[in-house]
């Protein structure tokens, strides 16, 4: 039976494709952290004062606070006095205008990642690795920097705002002061507000009243330089009506040592807006022994603030060492509706603790949750919910399913389901399932013809197709091959 | 089309094959009978290619290729099937989507391109009618839920589809009732034809009333104790597998033990 459990555990293993690193010159800011290097990031930016004010109050803030020791996760004391907080590609601190001032290392590294940088491709949809994508604008965001935009001009004409944070700050101040911090307050907690005082770039987008936003937005964050945290911030607000959908995708080189990410996401939907998030997150996981790889403690949460508006957030989560992560919804608009799916794999020493919030507000407000959990090798894994009732949720429904999958007799999985009912006009199903992909299984395809990697693929990907068909079509391919399965059609 | 030739196999250090020589020629079916624990499952599994049985010595030919040498998938692809005592359920794994997949592994191996959405609905569909299975069960996850007739009918579909040319049944007849026996033995008689063969392995004589062995074996003990033709299996239905002499000691069951096993299994 060992040598079963090996074979599989080989099975399991990929190669980290994106493990490369980009050999740029880089701006790099001393590693430590107080004022003054928040005066720095503030003052490269050129930021009002208000906003130094507002990241200043938050660093006060968290040197108040203590690390959450909670979670199912384990790692050694981060030195925060050793990271650097700012790294910008040299040419891009100029503020690039277009393509043509980015650095062609940096471009070069887009393509690698297979990421559609030049409109041209991506008008013609042809794009290795990434195909049929005709209708994406991208961010990307390298290290500390926003340095490209796509499709500017078309989200221009219909009122759609799509851009960095930084030029979000520079150009609609009044927008980024309206809803900044709202959502996730600087003093949420102490990664939340770590990120409010050095958070360095990331995305802003503003969708006006009534409009349908006509294209799929995406971000890609790639951590390139070496001992730099990253810290992005990004604030979506969708107005009266309007509707979005928005993707991220990350990766990470391969080092060494641990690399830092701390996002903080803000989303906003007021009445009968509708917001989906989705995140194909790949950051380096580390080496077999646990070497390396990205701690991701991300704070990300999405107010439903309007009546009947709608938060989606999907997520495919396979890379970092760690993760610390619980997208959220605040549901105070009536009629209301929030909505969280998630695929997690944990390999090797990958340890992961993630779930949702759904705090329910409003009256006749619903929430889902499908939370599908991998572990293999040695991977340790937890799903972490809250549904929350408040006394005014009149007749609010929650549905939660929690789905585990183990490969392999090494790994863990743990679920932590709470709930707080303060209102009992309540509804709430909750339903927990652990499996595990046998020998007989294995065998059982194999006896029909189908090898035993095709057999993995073919039931990891069947545990998973609830979640993967709530992805915008264009990133469930790539979803699906980051899980080392390919598209065949068991889906269905 | 296989050969057998003084087959040993051990699971966990337990010697459970002790010499198995058998011949089985295109056109043929063989049947094999025998107590529980005989070592009947083991020598469908070792033929099947599952890797927690040892093969300690013996050769075993399948069309002139070494087929001890080959991977379970590249057997299944070369057109030996087994249809399972225990199938195992798969869960969010479509039915059909297994058969498709099976048959387009098949079709890979073979060179072929992969079989056409619509070819494959139209096979689908003839073949489940010959099992009588409701359509529906082709959406389920993989023997999800499904009854113990129901999985050996799922048995017997992938079986019509793949269309292999070694067929391997591991008591595909124990816990039918009588309905579902008919059809499961029609759908093995469909597959009869003088370029395949059929290795039923079974516990009772009643199988054999449906589809006519040409040869019944008799394993007892780790090893083949008698063969002969369909007559064999009559005999044994009478006599129990006593009436053979102790082959080793955990071989001998009486005519009663075999009446209180079929009541078990609801016959
Ligand atoms: N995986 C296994 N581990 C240990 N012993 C096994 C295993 N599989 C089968 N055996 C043993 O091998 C012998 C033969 O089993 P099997 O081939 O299933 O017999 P049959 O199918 O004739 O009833 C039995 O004694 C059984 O207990
Ligand atoms: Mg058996």
């Amino acid at each position: 039976m060992a040598t079963q459990s090996q074979e599989l555990e080989q099975l399991v293993k990929r190669e980290y494709s994106a493990g490369f690193v980009t050999d740029l010159e880089a701006d790099t800011v001393e590693p430590g952290l107080n004022e003054d290097v928040i005066r720095f990031i503030s003052a490269k930016k050129e930021e009002p004062e208000w906003l130094l004010e507002w990241r200043l109050k938050a660093f006060e803030h968290w040197k108040t606070m203590k690390e959450p020791g909670w979670a199912h996760v384990h790692y050694p004391p981060i030195d925060y006095q050793a990271i650097s907080y700012y790294s910008a590609p040299k040419s891009a601190s100029d503020g690039p205008k277009s393509l043509d001032e980015v650095d062609p290392k940096l471009l070069e590294t887009y393509e690698k990642l297979g990421i559609p940088l030049h409109e041209q491709e991506i008008l013609a949809g042809v794009k290795q690795g990434i195909p049929n994508m005709p209708n994406v604008a991208v961010d990307a965001v390298f290290d500390s920097v926003s340095v490209a935009t796509t499709f500017k001009d078309r989200l221009a004409d219909a009122g759609v705002i799509f851009c960095s944070i930084s030029e979000a700050v520079r150009e609609h101040p009044e927008l980024v002061k309206q809803y900044l911090g709202t959502v996730v307050p600087t003093s949420d907690n102490f990664y939340a507000a770590l990120n409010s005082a050095v958070f360095t770039d990331g995305s802003f987008v503003f969708i006006p009243k009534g409009v349908r936003c006509p294209m799929e937005l995406s971000t890609y964050f790639r951590i390139n330089a070496q001992n730099t945290g990253q810290f992005e911030r990004t604030l979506i607000v969708a107005e009266e009506g309007s509707h979005v959908s928005y993707l991220e995708g990350c990766t990470a080189p391969q080092r060494d040592e641990n690399q830092l990410h701390a996002a903080v996401v803000e989303l906003v939907a007021l009445d009968d807006a509708q917001i989906k998030y989705s995140t194909v997150q790949n950051w380096y996981p580390g080496d077999e022994e646990g070497k390396g790889g990205i701690y991701n403690f991300v704070t990300k949460r999405g107010d439903c603030r309007g009546a009947r508006s709608k938060i989606c957030w999907t997520q495919v989560e396979t890379g970092s060492a760690i993760t610390w992560k619980y997208p959220s919804c605040v549901l105070q608009g009536d009629g209301s509706v929030g909505e969280f799916y998630s695929v997690a794999l944990t390999n090797n020493l990958q340890q992961a603790d993630t779930g949702t919030k759904m705090i329910h507000i409003g009256k006749n407000t619903r929430s889902t949750i499908i939370s599908k959990g991998i572990s293999a090798g040695r991977g340790e894994q937890a799903y972490r919910g809250l549904v929350k009732i408040l006394p005014d949720a009149d007749n609010a429904r929650n549905y939660t399913q929690c789905d585990s999958l183990l490969i392999g007799d090494q790994c863990g999985a743990h679920t932590f389901p709470y709930t707080e009912v303060k209102n009992p006009s309540a509804h709430l199903e909750h339903e927990a399932t652990t499996s595990k992909i046998g020998e007989d299984q294995l065998f059982y395809c194999r006896a029909r013809g189908i090898s035993e990697e095709d057999a993995v693929n073919m039931i990891v990907n069947g545990f998973c197709k609830e979640v993967f068909k709530e992805l915008p079509m264009e990133f469930a391919v790539e979803a699906q091959k980051l899980l080392g399965v390919s598209l065949e059609g068991a889906v269905g | 089309m296989l050969n057998i030739s003084n087959l040993h196999a051990r699971v966990e250090e337990k010697e459970i094959l002790k010499g198995i020589d058998l011949e089985v020629k295109p056109g043929e079916v063989h049947a094999i009978m025998g107590p529980n624990g005989s070592g009947k499952s083991t020598l469908a599994n070792v033929l099947a290619g599952r890797d927690s049985f040892e093969v300690t010595d013996g050769t075993v030919e399948f069309e002139g290729d070494n087929l001890l040498d080959m991977e379970p998938e590249d057997r299944a692809c070369e057109g030996i099937f087994l249809g399972f005592q225990y199938p195992v359920e798969i869960a969010g794994v479509s039915n059909m989507y297994l058969l498709k997949a099976a048959i387009n592994a098949r079709r890979k191996h073979l060179g072929h391109p992969e079989i056409d959405a619509m070819d494959f609905l139209a096979l689908i569909k003839e073949k489940i009618q010959l099992v009588k299975m409701n359509e529906a069960m082709l959406y389920r996850g993989v023997n999800e839920g499904f009854s113990g007739g129901e999985k050996k009918r799922n048995e017997i579909l992938q079986m019509l589809t793949l269309e292999p040319k070694l067929v391997i049944l591991d008591e595909t007849d124990s816990g039918l009732d009588i309905d579902a026996l008919k059809t499961v033995s029609d759908g093995i008689n469909a597959l009869r034809s003088p370029e395949r063969a059929i290795v039923l392995v079974t516990h009772y004589q009643r199988l054999l009333d449906h589809v006519v062995p040409d040869y019944v074996h008799v394993l007892a003990g780790g090893k083949i104790i008698k063969s002969g033709g369909s007559e064999l299996a009559q005999e044994l239905e009478k006599k129990g597998y006593g009436w053979l002499g102790p082959a080793s000691p955990d071989s001998v069951v009486s005519p009663e033990a075999v009446k209180s096993q079929r009541a078990e299994q609801g016959v």
